[in-house]
């Protein structure tokens, strides 16, 4: 059984035809060609899936893609304005936010809706926020400084 | 005067991993791809009777199916003793019994569940000291039939598929002139390595017999070698793309899944078949760090000098131990850590059980025994009544010393200064503030650690550069970037000797159609091996653009050099060729051509690293060096929850010369945290041969809450055959994590914990355990 939803992606409305059982990430990795979002679980549990839907962070691997009806999706091929970089995708690269980069996408897209929320959190916050992401490889302090950096510029 | 190498540069791969850019394998999608799902044991041990595809082969969509039956050879990169899929019997709960190849996942998952195996049960070997007695039921009856490499004594008739023996001076003796002998036991459990990526391959064979594989893997021509040899197909048949890898920590090392895809892409025409573990499978299903059990007998002298060790470890191999024999050994060579001990008998046995299978993990085989050795050092300081540091300062492998088996230690052995800095950094001496709450106490700990990259003696790196014709270049070699920044770091070497800036470089890795030999990325050696064959590539280079300029400049090539992407004079600065005029060669007055385009060649092998005496395990040079270093802890246990939280970590380790200081120090950081893991959390619980624990919420791995203030440093005393000094470090600096962290928890409660990770339950029970 298929629906029809519309939605924006990226910033452009979209119709599409998905199947009832289908998660976000699958329609978007399958459908769209968007693999930026990865499967690190498929559970919930490490957050490599993770874009912005309305704005909030959210694990892809736990929604529907039906549910996408009437909202708006970002993801990490959205961030950047052709190869003009988020304020956060310059930071990552620059304090060295990043090793095997799986997680890298799901990170930035979790820091990104917090920052929306809240542009001024305190370290603390910013650890607690981020430790649904899993990464493997950095030890996070560097994501963490990563982070922090955009939020003093917010500051200023 | 260095410009590249020593500069934290940014690191070349930013860009197109924070825009979800770059294609990791299961990113890639293809015309007409089919979906592979597996048929796995639900027993531990058991033979198959029969097994019943037809339903499953009858389901629409349906493209292909096949069993162990179809390909039996047993390969194995030391130790030949596996399939690809089970043939007559399964070994641990979850082995590759059958797969199916169909137009969706849901069908080929939908055909698997149609396949009927029938098993008749055999006697479960769960425990590896059961599994060492004489009595127990054999995991390989076939043992002695197996190809190894001549360096592993395997013990047919038992489930003891390596016994690497160390028998250095005289123990006995040592023993009976010891004033004190201590004793002791230590257990660490299976962990996984969890990279973010999960395994995935995809493979196809086209219409003149080309395999194709694509592959997240650390080391695409060792995958090449055992595709070959289990399909029996030349090696100019079998081309491997890697094209990105999601994390390994030794994982990706070896070749799993890949083995499981080629019989069905042989059979679907054409079409490539993709196979993507769940986080289930890459649980239980991709190599787990072996578990191990050690033993310690240690004679001292009331001055505190270490007279007498022996020893043995126990290797929980799992069902198959092809790579697992390697981490035996090894744990053999550095049988007592980074001290000086006359007198050594050690005992390293990799030893086949039903577990999941075995194999390298970040640091392997010296995590696993550094976690007892390290706290035997603690014992025994507090029972002679000397400072544990000043223990290990009196014992500490120094230049002109010995390792385990004999050799003589390098001049480049930097522990003592890595001591010094860590005691500096974490204020070791200070004690810590205690916090308000009185159920809450602090404390710290310290612990010393080493590896050495184990390896065949003759693991070998090569290198391809060519200058284009505008002066840029391309750098071509088959060390994979898995997140340690390899890339980056072979690029600012390159960059330095041709004096070509970064940036006009692109680094192609991960496809043996194209880019020259590499033995592995693994063991801490790509800057060491492959920065050496850079080395000579870029001299090859410059020794043919001197020849060219020199005809061109009319200057003697003596009087030539390579600065500022040029060849110029050393005497009148002004008389210079820039490289890219000589790119393609050399033009001559009379428009003839001389040379052609510039490319250089380098190849590299470790010199004179030779064998150890079978007998003995002695060896004068077995490794191509060895990486010292330590760690300081602070941590806070809380006494009523049993929670640990680390407070702050100090590490320090000789790294010869960081290439890239802020690259060293990102692979300390990961190194702190992911040791963090394996101290308080990790740990695979097996029941009747079964994981239970498969997943992240019930295997926690760290995360950014349980990150601790970090201190990370290094010393550089260079390694004299590194690249500009070089030598490995991203897996030594994991390795003192588990000790120290234990210490930090001895000083603070007085309670000794023998066993990994330090939850809150064990911790608990522990401190009522002290209590009563
Ligand atoms: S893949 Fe969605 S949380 Fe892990
Ligand atoms: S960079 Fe590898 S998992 Fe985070």
């Amino acid at each position: 059984m298929k629906y029809q939803i519309i939605f924006t992606l990226n910033n452009e409305k979209v119709q599409h035809e998905v199947e009832a059982n289908k998660t976000l990430l699958k329609m978007l990795r399958e459908d769209f060609d968007l693999t930026g979002a990865k499967e690190g679980c498929g559970q919930g549990e490490c957050g490599a899936c993770t874009i912005l839907v309305n704005g909030k962070p959210v694990n892809s691997c736990l929604m529907l893609a039906v549910e996408a009806d009437g909202k708006e999706i970002v993801t990490i091929e959205g961030l950047s304005d052709g190869e003009k970089l988020d304020e956060l995708q310059k930071t990552f690269i620059t304090n060295g936010a990043l090793q095997c980069g799986y997680c890298t996408p799901g990170m930035i897209m979790t820091a990104k809706g917090l920052l929306k929320e809240n542009p001024t959190p305190t370290v603390d916050e910013v650890k607690v926020a981020m430790s649904g992401n899993l990464c493997r490889c950095t030890g996070y302090k560097r994501i963490i400084e990563a982070i922090m950096e955009v939020v003093e510029n917010n500051k200023n | 005067m260095v410009k590249y190498v020593g500069k934290s540069i940014t690191r070349v791969d930013g860009t197109k991993k924070v825009t979800g850019d770059l294609k990791y394998v299961d990113d890639i999608k293809m015309p007409g791809m089919l979906y592979a799902a597996v048929k796995r044991s639900i027993y531990p041990h058991a033979k198959i009777i029969k097994i019943d595809t037809s339903k499953a082969d009858a389901l629409t969509g349906v493209k292909a199916v096949t069993t162990g039956k179809d390909f039996p050879k047993r390969v194995g990169l030391y130790l030949a003793d596996k399939t690809f899929m089970a043939v007559d019997k399964v070994r641990y709960c979850g082995e590759a019994v059958a797969a199916v190849a169909a137009v969706t996942e849901e069908i080929a998952r939908e055909a698997v569940k149609l396949i009927e195996v029938e098993y008749e049960e055999l006697p479960v070997v769960e425990n590896v000291l059961d599994a060492m007695k004489e009595d127990s039921p054999l995991v390989h009856p076939d043992l002695g039939d197996y190809k190894h490499i001549p360096i592993f004594h395997t013990m047919p008739g038992t489930n003891i598929s390596e016994h690497f023996k160390l028998r250095k001076g005289d123990v006995d003796k040592a023993f009976e002139d010891s004033d004190l002998v201590f004793e002791s036991d230590f257990y660490v459990p299976h962990i996984q390595h969890c990279p973010i990526e999960n395994h995935v391959a995809i493979a196809q064979i086209d219409r003149e017999g080309i395999i194709t594989v694509w592959a997240s893997c650390q080391s695409p021509y060792a995958v090449r070698a055992a595709l070959t040899d289990a399909f029996e197909v030349p090696a100019h048949k079998l081309r491997v793309i890697s094209p990105s890898v999601g994390g390994g920590f030794g994982a990706k090392a070896g070749t799993t899944l890949e083995g499981i895809i080629i019989p069905l892409a042989m059979k679907t025409k054409g079409k490539p078949v993709k196979l993507t573990y769940s986080r289930e499978d890459e649980f239980n299903n991709s190599y787990v760090r072996q578990a191990m059990h050690s033993k310690f007998k240690t004679g001292v002298m009331k001055d505190g000098r270490i007279i007498a060790v022996k020893n043995q470890f126990a290797w929980d191999g799992g069902a198959y131990t092809e790579y697992g024999v390697n981490i035996a050994k090894s744990a053999g060579f550095g049988a007592v850590g980074p001290y000086d001990v006359a007198n050594i008998h050690c005992d390293s046995y990799a030893v086949y059980t039903n577990n999941p299978v075995g194999g390298p993990y970040r640091g392997f085989g010296m995590s696993e025994i550094h976690f007892g050795i390290e706290q035997n050092m603690d014992y025994i300081a507090e029972k002679l009544g000397i400072d544990p540091i000043e223990l290990r300062r009196i014992n500490a492998q120094k230049p002109g010393g010995r390792t385990a088996t004999n050799a003589v230690v390098d001049d480049a052995c930097g522990l003592l200064e890595c001591m010094d800095k860590v005691i500096k950094d974490i204020d070791y001496y200070t004690p810590s503030e205690q916090p308000k709450e009185p159920y809450k106490v602090r404390a710290k700990g310290f612990a010393c650690g080493m590896k050495a990259p184990s390896m065949p003696n003759n693991a070998a790196s090569s290198a391809l550069i060519r200058i284009n014709e505008d002066g840029t270049a391309y750098l071509s070699v088959s060390a994979q970037d898995i997140g340690q920044g390899s890339d980056t770091a072979l690029i600012q070497i390159a960059a330095e000797i041709l004096s070509i800036p970064p940036e006009k470089f692109t680094i192609n890795t991960g496809d043996t159609a194209h880019n020259p030999y590499e033995w592995q990325t693994v063991a801490s050696r790509i800057t060491y091996s492959v920065g050496n064959a850079i080395i000579k590539a870029c001299e090859d280079i410059k020794q043919q653009l001197v020849q060219l300029a020199s005809i061109k400049l009319g200057i003697f090539p003596r009087d030539l050099k390579l600065e500022d992407e040029c060849i110029m004079s050393t005497i009148y600065p002004d008389k210079k060729i820039p490289i890219k005029e000589l790119a393609l060669g050399l033009n001559m007055p009379d428009g003839s051509g001389v040379h052609g385009p510039i490319m250089g060649r380098g190849i590299f092998v470790p010199e004179n690293i030779r064998n150890f005496d079978m007998n003995t395990g002695l060896a004068d040079n077995p490794v191509v060096f060895w990486t010292y270093g330590c760690y300081g802890v602070e941590l806070e246990v809380d006494m009523e929850t049993g929670n640990i939280r680390i407070l702050q970590v100090a590490s320090c380790f000789d790294v010869g010369k960081a290439i890239n200081p802020d690259l060293v120090k990102a692979q300390s950081e990961g190194a702190i945290v992911q040791g963090i893991g394996s101290a308080l959390f990790e740990e695979i619980i097996m029941k009747n041969g079964k994981f239970m624990n498969p997943s992240f919420m019930d295997y926690k791995i760290p995360t950014s809450n349980d990150m601790p203030e970090m201190k990370v440093s290094f010393v550089e005393n260079p390694q004299k055959d590194g690249p500009f000094g070089a030598r490995g470090m991203a897996e030594p600096a994991m390795i003192p994590a588990a000790p120290a962290i234990v210490s930090a928890f001895y000083n603070a409660t007085g309670v000794k914990i023998n066993e990994l990770p330090l939850t809150p339950e064990r911790v608990i029970k522990a401190l009522k355990g002290k209590n009563n």
